[in-house]
């Protein structure tokens, strides 16, 4: 491949919309991310890693990225499920349904978080039958992952819809021509040409949930050591004016996200590995 | 195994895509349902395989029943136009799908699934590509591969929806010569759906021409080509020119010329139009036949086999087309703007009967 230059272009102005870009990103992502590190790299090694390491710090990590990865997961099965029956069926308030799926994305996170938690209380619509059974939602992990679940649904929904809208009929057919019955068309034809979409949808709810703090820490509770995630730790080290901490367990965030993130690309790009 | 579909009408939301057809497919045959679009002949296809269900009438497998039969138990292959490979499918295992799928008891073992899809490999000639993904194939190799992989599970009926019609000119021929020579081959009963006559004349034993639901004709290529039993035959299958005339008493006018058409001696007066095949016209110098129509050459094309002449009929300022063999051409050595006659050498004269 050759580097494209100004002159023989069909498209005009290559290299100002190149440098706008670079300057763009550097502006709104680089700059900000590196002024992360720079801040962390005025503490020392040994102070970087009792700042991560503490066992408060240690359980918010543990609570974050594991409600994070039950709330995608959910959401991937359950995403796909709403997906299959907005583009599959026809049925009144079908139209409706379709525009509540965005709801949570338009949401301001507070007013879920209210919502969430004065519905799960003790106390509440939902709670009040779920705590004679031993369930307790408020205030424990469960009710960080509900929250997360319902802030992460769309981004599933919206990424399987389309691919499933485009799935050719014809495929189907051919199938049962062949003699597949109607679970080996799933499981064998359908599934897998929906699976890039999926892992997409769930990287997307997942790393929004690792991030989410509005609703979550309204249902949480917030004590330490069991219901308190990384984010409301950053806060409290920032309150505290322990700034170079905060930024230590920011920067751990951010390479963990990363890392999750990178993983789920190179499982995507092996799943679309047949689409050259 | 022979097919046999009786009285089947199938409408979609007021319009009749099918009504009353009636047709038998006999065992081993190539048949072709040549159609314009809208005629019905992809709704017959897909009701034979059970994607589709009648509003009335049977099908029938070898004598029996099977109108209420699943597609899954119905032992068709069909192929499809746009291929409808299986994309994050290899090319082993697209053809490799119907076998896998079967229950576990008739389910054959990995190796003979593995010999089988060799076998087939090699008779679509494909070998080397056995683990490429549809999508780094060509469109003719797809085609082949989705033939392929109908084939795999042995099918009583081999159904195929405009099989060549997404792909290129050249490949188009080779590829339907190929269908013809593996059908003498295998000599599975097989229906195949066109829209290109060329396409039907040259691979099917037997053309089922349909037109607005209902079959015009069946038989074999060259009845159908050389005896059109409708004027939409006629005008479906090959170039023809049209004549408007009267038909009355056994003898037809016909722009000034006077022809004797024993067959519609009953009509009296009637509105009759003569077909004439471009082919079926002869082009000379002087008038040597009472049926010679008067001419000028319009425009001249002479390019590949036949010589296209477009000649200008004084009456009413009509066009007609006419094709030369190239020989016949060069001796006549026509030029445009040239008075030349034209005379029919076969004319088929349909009269409209009802009307008095």
């Amino acid at each position: 491949m050759s580097w494209p230059s100004g002159k023989n272009n069909v498209l005009p102005g290559f290299t100002p919309a190149l440098g706008y870009t670079v300057f763009y990103l550097s502006l709104i992502v680089l700059i900000p991310l590196s002024a992360l590190f720079f801040k962390t790299a005025t503490l020392t090694w040994e102070q970087f890693v009792a700042a991560v390491s503490a066992p408060r710090v240690l359980a918010s990590y543990r609570v974050t990225f594991g409600s994070s990865l039950a709330a995608a997961l959910v959401n991937a099965f359950f995403g796909v499920l709403v997906a299959w029956v907005l583009v599959r069926y026809r049925f009144p308030g079908k139209k409706l349904i379709d525009a509540l799926v965005d709801l949570p994305f338009a949401l301001p996170t507070a007013v879920a978080g209210i919502t969430l938690a004065s519905i799960y209380s003790p106390n509440g619509w939902l709670g009040r039958y779920l705590e004679p059974h031993g369930i307790k939602v408020a205030f424990t992990p469960l009710g960080i992952a509900i929250a997360m679940v319902f802030i992460g649904l769309p981004f599933v929904v919206r990424t399987v819809q389309p691919v499933l809208e485009e799935l050719d009929q014809e495929i189907e057919e051919a199938a049962s021509c062949l003699g597949a019955n109607r679970w080996q068309i799933f499981s064998r034809v359908i599934f897998p040409t929906m699976l890039p979409a999926i892992l997409t949808g769930f990287a997307l709810s997942f790393a929004r949930a690792v991030g989410e703090y509005g609703s979550v820490i309204f249902i949480a509770g917030n004590m330490p050591m069991v219901s308190e995630i990384t984010p409301l730790l950053i806060i409290t080290k920032l309150e505290q004016y322990d700034y170079a901490g905060a930024t230590a367990i920011a920067t751990v965030m951010l390479v963990v996200s990363f890392l999750l993130l990178l993983c789920i690309n190179v499982l995507q790009k092996w799943s679309r590995r047949f689409a050259e | 195994m022979s097919i046999d579909i009786e009285g089947v009408s199938k409408t979609f939301g007021g319009f009749a895509a099918l009504s009353d057809v009636s047709l038998k497919v006999p065992s081993g045959e190539l048949v072709a349902l040549l159609g314009p679009s809208g005629s019905g002949k992809t709704s017959l296809l897909r009701i034979i395989a059970g994607l589709e269900t009648p509003d009335s009438g049977r099908i029938l497998f070898n004598g029996v029943e099977a109108t209420k039969r699943q597609v899954q138990e119905r032992q068709v292959g069909f192929v499809f136009q746009h291929y409808a490979l299986f994309r994050h499918m290899t090319v082993f295992e697209n053809i490799a799908f119907g076998l896998t799928v079967k229950p576990r008891k008739e389910r054959p073992g990995k190796k003979e699934i593995r010999d089988k899809v060799l076998t087939l490999l090699k008779l679509i000639q494909l070998e080397q590509l056995a683990d490429r993904y549809p999508a780094q194939l060509s469109g003719g190799q797809r085609q082949r591969v989705a033939l392929a992989r109908a084939l795999a599970v042995e099918p009583q009926v081999l159904l195929l929806d405009e099989p060549f019609g997404a792909l290129d000119a050249k490949v188009r021929v080779e590829l339907r010569r190929w269908l013809r020579r593996l059908h003498d081959e295998i000599h599975v009963t097989s229906v195949f759906v066109t829209h290109d006559q060329e396409e039907a004349l040259e691979v099917a034993d037997r053309i089922v021409v349909m037109n607005q639901g209902r079959i015009e004709q069946q038989g074999t290529p060259s009845e159908v080509y050389d005896r059109p039993a409708t004027p939409f035959v006629f005008d479906f299958l090959g170039n023809v020119n049209l004549f408007q005339g009267r038909a009355h008493k056994g003898t037809v006018q016909m722009g000034g010329v006077s022809l004797s058409s024993p067959e519609h001696a009953s009509a009296n007066d009637a509105p009759a139009v003569g077909y004439v095949r471009s082919h079926d016209i002869a082009i000379e110098r002087e008038s040597t036949d009472p049926g010679s129509m008067q001419a000028q050459v319009r425009y001249l094309l002479s390019v590949g086999p036949l010589v296209r002449v477009d000649l200008t009929l004084p009456e009413g300022d009509r066009t007609i087309e006419v094709d030369l063999p190239r020989e016949e051409a060069d001796r006549l050595q026509l030029t445009i703007g040239e008075k030349v006659y034209a005379r029919a050498r076969k004319m088929r004269v349909f009269v409209d009967d009802y009307q008095i």
